[in-house]
């Protein structure tokens, strides 16, 4: 493999990975502060599905992206409406949010469009498109760096750089404001956090709806960054590969980052090396590396390497004792 | 003190009041969508119950769902919520799969029948274990690591189906038609009875397979010392263990039940109706499977009637969509979804305003009642 083949496996790595790394901070927020959210997949679907319709209806990639935000953020505050007030299951609410948005951008994309549950096809004026970073051209000509620079680093899109920002931004959110203290604390002990006059209902309302925000994010640039277009399922699992990578990462916001990248890769990879004989193992089916998040996952649940340990008041609704 | 509500409030009003609010919710859909929601609810039962084959399809459709709600059921009266049956179905679909690649050219389908059902359960129950034990052994949590496992199953499927079972020289990734001997008889005999008859409708006697079970797992849930370790852990894991329950064995039995009766669910589809063993033949039974059993209120008789309500869904719901052309399938999905966010997630949401009436009623009839201890839970 030459240099310019795996700058482009690590370009598409990077591509690939933003959406795991937005619905894997989002996931953060959400189970730091004890609600537990399988219902990422369906929020980014809806997200993405709000996008690809506005962007077709107003032509601009911003308002798009406000609709896909205001989207997730309204399947966002139903969780939260059952999972904190209603004290319902967080799980099961999760799986009910996963088939509305299933069903309801298929159904309403087919009544809408008629192109089979698609959306037609988004020009380039609507859509988020790369950015090229200052200079990149001029420094291309300095050997390895050049080129990395070029390639790797520039030419994303807005959000791809906002994913990544969002990284160090949610670090110093989650561990060094007072908010974030209180989040992590909500997840890990709510009575001590309720006995020190906070809100536990509240703390965690917000907790649920900056979550829906950046599903909305990784919707978003699904079906307007990385496509042109909304197609029915278009998220594929990609919210439960964010759940594996956040529990991967033993929801911390930097090891996330890292769990993202390395699925992303995986999913790179995994078309090129169909077939492929790899040293030692022989050709390696295409299923088996699809399931490798999985495999992974389930392999460090099962404390092999190392301990993944939820907050401790995960997926437990708070009652206020009287 | 947690004032109890009257128990057909808890058993048959609220679930109506849920039940209500998701269809009326569902109506507002067919409204935004521009169609009329009587005219789609009218559309929606007649092609369920209107006619022998409509009838047929509902109830090959309930066979499915009362599988995989008892699945889900045992699990959650353990305590575990088994979110792989769709993983579980799945894999058991091998089982039922080898048994009748094995035998359907020598044997009739009776002879067949009881090696696929053992096929499907143990594939099934294989499937389950290793999540099952992550739990008990490892305390890795059961819904995580069945997420993951239905997504590895959808590979593992795939790559058998295409490298394995795949006969030479086809495209589609599933196994050969089965003969004769692999292939399931229909109730067409019961619905003359009643003086209709099945049309097209793949409706077969894995329906009574499915009736059997129901029995059979009242009868371990109520009935035996198995099923009382099951439930005491369900209810308190820690007063289990203090009266000398043990644990990991319990949890994995629970789960190795569950993971085989969603198996089983793979006989109605691969031996009933296609003959062959598809890709992702499930369709997503598993996952209606939790809806069915949260709906029953996990009783098998709650998972019969809950069974049927999604049978209607998906038979009418397909008719609804060939009449109304605005409408496509997905709408089930979408009502789907909704009775599993207003009668699961969303159960208590009646519950405060309810136990206040009941408790105001109760007042004025029990004068010797104190005031302020019937708080709403």
């Amino acid at each position: 493999m030459d240099f310019l083949s795996l700058l482009q496996i690590l370009d598409s790595t990077v591509r690939l990975s933003t959406p795991l790394l937005l619905a894997a901070l989002a996931g953060l927020y959400s189970e730091r502060s004890g609600v537990f959210d399988i219902g990422l997949e369906g929020k980014m679907l809806g997200g993405a599905f709000a996008a690809a319709a506005a962007a077709v209806i107003f032509g601009n990639p911003w308002i798009a992206l406000l609709f896909a935000l205001l989207t997730s953020l309204g399947l966002g505050v139903v969780h939260a409406f059952a999972s904190i007030t209603v004290k319902g299951n967080q799980i099961v609410s999760g799986v009910a949010i996963n088939f509305i948005a299933a069903g309801l951008t298929a159904l309403l994309g087919q009544s809408w469009f008629g192109q089979g549950g698609r959306t037609p096809q988004i020009g380039q004026e609507a859509r988020f498109n790369p950015v090229e970073l200052p200079g990149s051209e001029a420094l291309s000509g300095i050997p390895l760096l050049g080129p990395i620079y070029r390639d790797l680093i520039s030419g994303h899109n807005v959000i791809v750089y906002f994913a990544f920002l969002m990284v160090p931004a949610t670090w110093w959110v989650i561990f060094r404001t007072r908010f974030g203290l209180r989040l992590r604390a909500v997840g890990e002990n709510p009575a001590a956090v309720d006995t020190a006059g906070i809100n536990v209902v509240w703390a965690r309302y917000r907790a649920v709806m900056i979550c829906g925000l950046l599903c909305g994010f990784a919707g978003a640039y699904l079906s307007i960054g990385l496509s042109a277009g909304f197609v029915q399922n278009m998220t594929a699992g990609k919210g439960f590969i964010a759940l594996a990578a956040l529990i991967f990462a033993k929801w911390r916001p930097l090891n996330a980052m890292w769990a993202c990248l390395l699925f992303g890769f995986l999913d790179a990879v995994a078309i090129r090396l169909q077939g492929v004989p790899l040293p030692l193992v022989g050709a390696v089916p295409v299923q088996f590396i699809q399931a490798l998040p999985y495999i992974l996952t389930v392999v460090l649940l099962a404390g092999f390497i190392g301990k993944a340990v939820p907050p401790k008041a995960g997926g437990v609704p708070y009652t206020k004792e009287r | 003190m947690k004032h109890q509500l009257p128990k057909w409030v808890d058993y048959g009003l609220i679930p109506l009041l849920n039940l209500i609010t998701a269809f009326l919710v569902a109506g507002l859909v067919v409204l935004l969508v521009g169609e009329n929601p009587l005219e789609a609810a009218y559309l929606l039962v007649r092609g369920a119950f209107g006619y022998g084959g409509g009838i047929g399809y509902t109830l090959f459709y309930a066979t499915n769902f009362i599988f995989t709600g008892l699945s889900v059921a045992v699990a959650i009266h353990c305590g575990l919520f088994n979110i792989g049956s769709e993983g579980q179905a799945y894999v058991g679909g091998i089982g039922v799969a080898a048994a009748c690649l094995a035998l359907d050219h020598y044997v009739p389908w009776y002879v067949t029948f009881p090696f696929a059902v053992l096929g499907a359960a143990a594939f099934g129950a294989a499937w389950a274990f290793i999540p099952a034990w992550l739990q008990a052994k490892r305390g890795s949590h059961v819904v995580i690591t069945t997420i993951m496992f239905n997504f590895i199953a959808s590979a593992l499927m795939i790559y058998l189906l295409v490298e394995v079972f795949k006969p030479a020289g086809s495209m589609a990734p599933e196994t050969r038609t089965f003969e004769s001997g692999g292939q399931l008889p229909k109730l067409d005999w019961l619905f003359e009875l009643f003086g209709t008859s099945l049309g097209g409708a793949p409706f077969n006697i894995s329906f009574l397979l499915a009736l059997l079970a129901c029995w059979a797992v009242w009868l371990l849930i109520w009935r035996t010392r198995l099923g009382y370790e099951i439930r005491t852990t369900g209810i308190n894991p820690t007063a289990a263990v203090y009266a000398g329950i043990p644990q990991v064995r319990t949890i994995v039995i629970a789960m190795l039940i569950s993971g085989a009766l969603a198996g089983m669910m793979g006989l109605n589809p691969i031996m009933g109706d296609q003959y062959r063993l598809q890709e992702s033949f499930p369709a997503g039974a598993g996952f209606v499977g939790i809806a069915v059993s949260l709906m029953g209120r996990n009783h098998p008789v709650g998972i019969i009637f809950a069974a049927i309500l999604f049978g209607m869904l998906w038979q009418g719901g397909a008719e609804l969509a060939f009449d109304m052309p605005k409408i496509s399938r997905d709408m089930i999905v979408v009502i789907q979804g909704l009775v599993i966010l207003f009668a699961g997630a969303l159960e208590h949401m009646y519950r405060p305003a309810l136990a206040g009436f009941f408790n105001r009623r109760d007042h004025r009839t029990d004068s010797s009642a104190v005031p302020g201890t019937g708080e709403a839970g």
